[in-house]
């Protein structure tokens, strides 16, 4: 009992601890509130040398050189918007984790429920055949032996 | 009939997919500088850091950019071809010395040969930045307008060069096509 609930507070920790701990070693901004959106927008942006890592979690020098460019726009008083903007300018919407819905990205955003519709489809048809299947038995194998 | 007709078509549609996947490079990472204005910048020159170097420079001119560094092992490699291109003599290679330190940098031109018309010594990689440049090297080409035309992430080759950058180069001389 006591055992599962360690483990419990452990899971659960681990989950917590994910929008917690710093991204780098910099000196916080003196501002939390800067420090949040800091972390927030690094958390948003990849690293293009190591694809599948955002800047906050890499350690490649580039990643360092784009953390110190979010803060100084930080500091220098710019929206969120316009540094995503100014990432975007130089290094395309693959830079961004979470792509914005346009022309190129439809299929990707849209990918999934069109899959699920198409289970769902499948599935309902499916699931009607086979209830006339079973009103229908008799005759189908009557068919069957005829063929 | 349908029932083996469909999931042979979802299932040649799935190999479409990863046939073209297959032959795609992720790293490769399409600039969204093409056809846009290059970035301005103002750097030292590595061969005398009193000295300056601008974009402006080289308004009117089609030219390329070179991204490199002492510590890239692949600029080491390309450096040959650059000397070769350079020797050519058909555009200027302006080179962007990325993120590196000033001696060694100094000391790789004196001793591989130098290729560029004037190397821009950018430690910080802000500049680097404003071309969104994520791996050195990179080479761009720019028109007379300061227009990104073409860029090639990655070692350049002869090959890439009389492929890429020699029509560029050649088809459009006042640049004024996309």
């Amino acid at each position: 009992m006591s055992g599962y609930r360690i483990l419990a507070a452990l899971l659960l920790s681990l989950v917590l601890l994910q929008s917690v701990y710093a991204v780098d070693d910099a000196q916080p901004l003196a501002d939390a509130r800067l420090q949040t959106r800091y972390e927030n927008l690094a958390r948003q942006l990849r690293c293009l040398v190591c694809q599948n890592e955002t800047i906050a979690d890499s350690s490649a020098t580039l990643a360092g050189d784009l953390r110190r460019e979010l803060r100084e726009k930080l500091v220098a008083g710019q929206s969120d918007e316009q540094i995503l903007q100014f990432m975007t300018d130089r290094y395309g919407a693959f830079v961004l984790y979470k792509p914005p819905f346009e022309q190129r990205t439809w299929l990707l955003w849209l990918g999934p429920v069109l899959l699920l519709l198409i289970g769902v489809t499948v599935a309902f048809t499916v699931i009607r055949r086979r209830a006339r299947m079973v009103v229908d038995a008799p005759d189908e194998m009557n068919e069957g032996d005829q063929a | 009939m349908w029932r083996s007709i469909i999931p042979a078509g979802v299932f040649a549609v799935l190999v479409g997919f990863f046939v073209v996947g297959l032959y795609r490079d992720p790293s490769q990472v399409p600039s969204p500088l093409i056809g846009k204005q290059a970035p301005a910048y103002t750097l030292p020159r590595v061969e005398d850091p009193a000295l300056q170097i601008s974009n402006s420079d080289f308004a009117g001119k089609k030219h390329l950019v070179n991204v490199w560094a002492t510590w890239c092992v692949e600029c080491r490699r390309e450096h040959a071809v650059l000397l070769e291109i350079a020797r050519q003599n058909v555009v200027p290679i302006v080179g962007l010395d990325w993120k590196d330190e000033l001696p060694l940098a100094q000391q790789w031109l004196q001793q591989l040969g130098n290729p560029y018309v004037a190397t821009a010594f950018d430690p910080e990689g802000r500049v680097a930045i404003d071309f969104g440049v994520y791996g050195a090297p990179e080479t761009f080409l720019i028109d007379e307008q300061g227009k990104v035309l073409y860029k090639q992430i990655g070692t350049l080759t002869m090959e890439i060069w009389e492929q890429e950058f020699l029509p560029r180069i050649n088809g459009q001389p006042n640049g004024q096509t996309s």
